[in-house]
């Protein structure tokens, strides 16, 4: 089977600083995939590659090829608002529009793409809130401002907004380096159930976390990408010293 | 502030005696702040008193000023203050929160900053150059175009109608847009220098508080799959709507008080508004142009009422942005 | 929510052509707006200086005005009666203003600190007109007309302005500034003048300067205190004449040499402010 998403000899610059360098990397449907290093290893610079988010920033540049479904994100006549449509971002603080109600968080993408019908919307957003598990404990008050809910409720509201337009692959840059290990735990659950709909890149920088949740694992060092493989084995066995050093907690 | 664990012992005794005369000293020149303030509202009390006993609410529901039979209601200049400054306000807030988007969200960093710089620039011009500008500039272009009412027969006939109609004090929405003066001066002229003027004042505020907008805020909405035109719509605006706001109510602050390019360009008429085009007057232009001639104690005591009451307002205006901001700030992002 | 790839929008469909439009629609008007924006500071100044220029000479800067009705003549008892007038107001403007953000920044639990907060805000937004009319209660009915009452009325424009910035400065500088000061055994008031002050001296300056821009073309409150002289007088208790207050009267006058005057002066006023206030930014940039 194709993976899902394919990355080619990916290069990220910041004005003349290199920030990513030679990645390659596969990605298969259904998988968690865990994106490890120290700080300013260039894993989150790497994670931001994949919806293009890097276009924002003046000065960045990333060259190579980043394929999804085979199709290179990054080919000229790409239009990144399109393409954004199909992977969804979760971001390491909870970050719900503070002006709308959870309903309207949930289905802000649907009606970017000109979803009107209030029913229709309902259904994904319901079928979303429970994707991220919060149905239960938001069903009474959809139209509150979502800035009412607590710390871990509102991350896995921003994961339901991001469920709702049915993303192929879901970005989740240290999701859980926010919240307090109760809410950790929740995310980290419904991560098992998330896989079953969609595919899921975590940045972390706890180790246990990936561990815990990633089917494979990729350990990235001042920008390179050191050692990428099944989780298990790359915890267990690792087969380059350094990636044996940071897994060992000799640094980072 | 005198905590005597932060300090050296030897020294105690000595600092807090010295530390507590500086503050009396630091607390007393701070005190004339509050001093201008009180004193400020007690001497336009009483200058206003004698205007205020004489007519009570009269003074702000009737519109007759005439300084010869001493008559003095402030209805006109209270009418005149209030279309310019929210005319004025509708048309420079979309204008200026298109120039901070500009600014904040569309230019690169070396024309983003000379942009920023030239609206803060104007800001800086003074009130009378704005006036001159006005008068010499743009009345001109005004005045030939409301003398090309006199250019057609059909023209000509539209404005004897409405002659008709306005020497009977009353108007009609056609003749409201039909030129009453022909030298540019008047009602118009004052909206648009207006509206130039406090262009500023909401331009940098929603600039600043539209770069203080959370990256991630940005981010989460392009993530979605936005445009950036639906960013700024549905992300960008509603999370800095308080600020803007907040800018806003400054900028119609600015505009309720504006004094020398109004009464430059307005027409210094207390009449009843019957067109767009003829003159008006505002409470700061009455006072500008009538303070200097008042002779009369309740001739001058009715203008400095004028002033007492954009004192208040002003204060009030103060007041409801603080209200109107703390109200829409987005608050318990975790 | 089927299994991944089914049914889902391939890279290149998706965005519908009227959301493209609106966006590229919205970023012209954005431009056009911006554009409008900035075009009046344009035109004042290209207009001012194509018709005032001839007038800014020598004459101009030595000279009193000519007779209403003859030509030439200058500005000379305008500029030094704003120059006088601004040094008068700046002693008791910026003494108040800076012991005002003083307090503010340094005292932060003293319980008058939220009341003359809110007082010194609440008087920024008053117009100067109005302040106009309570130094002429305050002065000119006590004393007449004068470079002084005028001086009082811009002063108290100033004060707000300078009081904002002292503060803004002052709680730029870091905590552990003033903590290593107080570690050394000087006595808080001690700190706050020599070392505090000092390291927020170029944010202050900046402040000042910005509010002697704003103050230096006010020409409503100068109407009804300084009043305006056709001479040259350096003696603050008779009325003074102010380079605004000249503009004012040259504008509109009906003499075609008054108004040739008041737009050499608004040249030179608004070329001072803009140097003022580029200065200003230079100032703040290097601290």
């Amino acid at each position: 089977m194709n993976p899902l998403l394919q990355a080619k000899d990916v290069n990220i610059f910041y004005g003349d600083k290199q920030a990513v360098q030679n990645v390659d990397l596969d990605v298969h449907t259904g998988t968690v995939n865990a994106l490890i290093g120290p700080s300013g290893c260039g894993k989150t610079t790497f994670l931001r590659a994949i919806n293009r988010m890097h276009d924002l920033t003046p000065g960045a540049r990333v060259t190579g090829q980043i394929l999804l479904d085979g199709e290179d994100i990054y080919a000229p006549g790409v239009d990144p608002v399109a393409m954004r449509r199909r992977v969804g971002m979760v971001f390491q603080k909870p970050n719900p529009f503070p002006t709308m109600s959870v309903f309207d968080n949930v289905v802000a993408g649907l009606k970017l793409a000109g979803m009107r019908n209030r029913d229709q919307l309902m259904a994904v957003a319901e079928r979303s809130l429970r994707g991220a598990a919060l149905w239960e404990e938001v069903k009474e008050r959809l139209n509150t401002p979502a800035t009412g809910l607590s710390g871990g409720q509102q991350q896995r509201l921003c994961i339901a907004r991001a469920l709702a337009v049915d993303p192929e692959i879901l970005l989740m840059d240290e999701p859980t380096s926010a919240l307090d290990p109760s809410s950790t735990a929740k995310i980290e659950e419904l991560m098992t159930e998330l896989k079953k709909v969609t595919t899921i890149i975590i940045v972390t920088h706890n180790m246990h976390q990936a561990a815990r949740v990633s089917d494979t694992t990729s350990f990235f060092l001042v920008g390179d990408l050191v050692e990428h493989g099944p989780t298990d084995r790359l915890f267990q066995s690792p087969r380059d010293e350094r990636t044996e050093a940071y897994v060992t907690g000799r640094f980072g | 502030m005198s905590d005597p664990a932060r300090r050296l012992p030897t020294r105690a005794s000595m600092s807090s005696g010295s530390d507590r005369v500086f503050q009396y000293l630091i607390l007393a020149l701070a005190s004339v702040i509050v001093l201008v303030f009180v004193v400020s509202l007690y001497l336009l009390g009483v200058d206003s008193w004698p205007a205020l006993r004489q007519f009570g609410v009269d003074f702000f529901t009737t519109r007759t000023w005439n300084p010869v039979s001493g008559t003095f209601g402030a209805a006109a200049m209270i009418t005149g203050t209030l279309v310019t400054s929210f005319v004025a306000l509708i048309i420079s807030v979309p204008l200026a929160i298109a120039s901070a988007l500009f600014v904040a969200e569309y230019a690169p960093r070396w024309l983003a900053n000379p942009v920023g710089y030239l609206i803060e620039l104007l800001a800086a011009i003074p009130s009378v150059v704005y006036g001159l500008w006005a008068l010499f500039v743009i009345a001109p272009v005004l005045s030939r175009w409301e003398q090309g009412y006199f250019a057609s027969p059909e023209k000509i006939a539209i404005y004897t109608a409405c002659k008709n109609i306005w020497d009977q004090d009353r108007t009609t929405l056609q003749c409201f847009f039909v030129p009453s003066a022909f030298d540019g001066r008047g009602l118009a002229l004052a909206i648009i220098i207006l509206t130039v003027m406090i262009l500023p004042y909401t331009a940098s505020v929603a600039r600043d508080v539209i770069r203080l907008v959370p990256a991630d805020q940005r981010e989460a909405m392009y993530a979605l799959g936005a445009t950036k035109w639906e960013v700024i719509s549905r992300a960008i605006l509603p999370y800095a709507r308080a600020g803007i706001m907040g800018g806003v109510i400054l900028a119609l602050g600015r505009a309720l008080g504006e004094t020398l390019a109004v009464a430059m360009v307005i027409g210094d008429s207390q009449d009843i508004i019957k067109s767009i085009f003829g003159g008006a007057s505002t409470m700061a232009s009455v006072i500008a142009n009538q303070f200097g001639d008042a002779q009369e104690t309740l001739h001058r005591s009715s203008v400095v009422t004028l002033g007492f009451i954009l004192f208040f307002v002003s204060v009030a205006v103060n007041l409801l942005a603080r209200v109107i901001i703390q109200r829409l700030t987005p608050k318990g992002v975790k | 929510m089927s299994t991944a790839t089914s049914a889902r929008p391939q890279v290149r469909t998706g965005l519908s052509a009227a959301r493209r439009a609106q966006n590229m629609m919205m970023g012209g008007l954005i431009l056009l707006a911006t554009l409008l924006v900035v075009a009046p500071l344009i035109l004042i100044f290209v207009y001012l200086i194509r018709e005032g220029i001839d007038a800014v000479n020598l004459d101009f800067f030595t000279k009193i005005p000519a007779p209403e009705g003859e030509t030439g003549g200058g500005l000379l008892n305008a500029i030094l009666g704003s120059l006088y007038m601004l040094a008068m107001s700046s002693v008791f403007g910026v003494l108040v203003g800076i012991a005002g953000g003083i307090f503010l920044a340094e005292y932060p639990r003293h319980p008058l600190m939220p009341s003359i907060r809110l007082v010194s805000d609440v008087l920024a937004g008053i117009p100067a007109i109005v302040m106009g009319l309570v130094a002429y209660g305050l002065i000119v009915l006590n004393f007449g007309f004068s470079g002084f009452a005028g001086a009082v009325a811009l002063g108290f424009l100033m004060i707000p302005i300078v009081v904002r910035t002292t503060e803004e400065v002052l709680k730029l500088v870091p905590q552990a500034v003033r903590e290593a000061g107080l570690s050394l055994g000087l006595p808080q008031w001690l700190v706050t003048l020599r070392i505090v002050l000092p390291a927020a001296a170029g944010g202050i300056i900046t402040g000042v300067m910005l509010a002697l821009a704003r103050v230096a073309g006010e020409a409503a409150p100068l109407l009804f205190t300084a009043f305006g002289n056709p001479n040259v007088n350096l003696d603050p208790s008779k009325p003074m004449s102010a380079l605004p207050l000249e503009i004012y009267r040259g504008a509109t006058s009906a003499y075609d040499e008054n108004q040739r005057m008041a737009k050499a002066g608004a040249l030179l006023l608004i070329v001072l402010i803009f140097v003022t206030s580029l200065l200003a930014r230079r100032f703040s940039r290097k601290v």
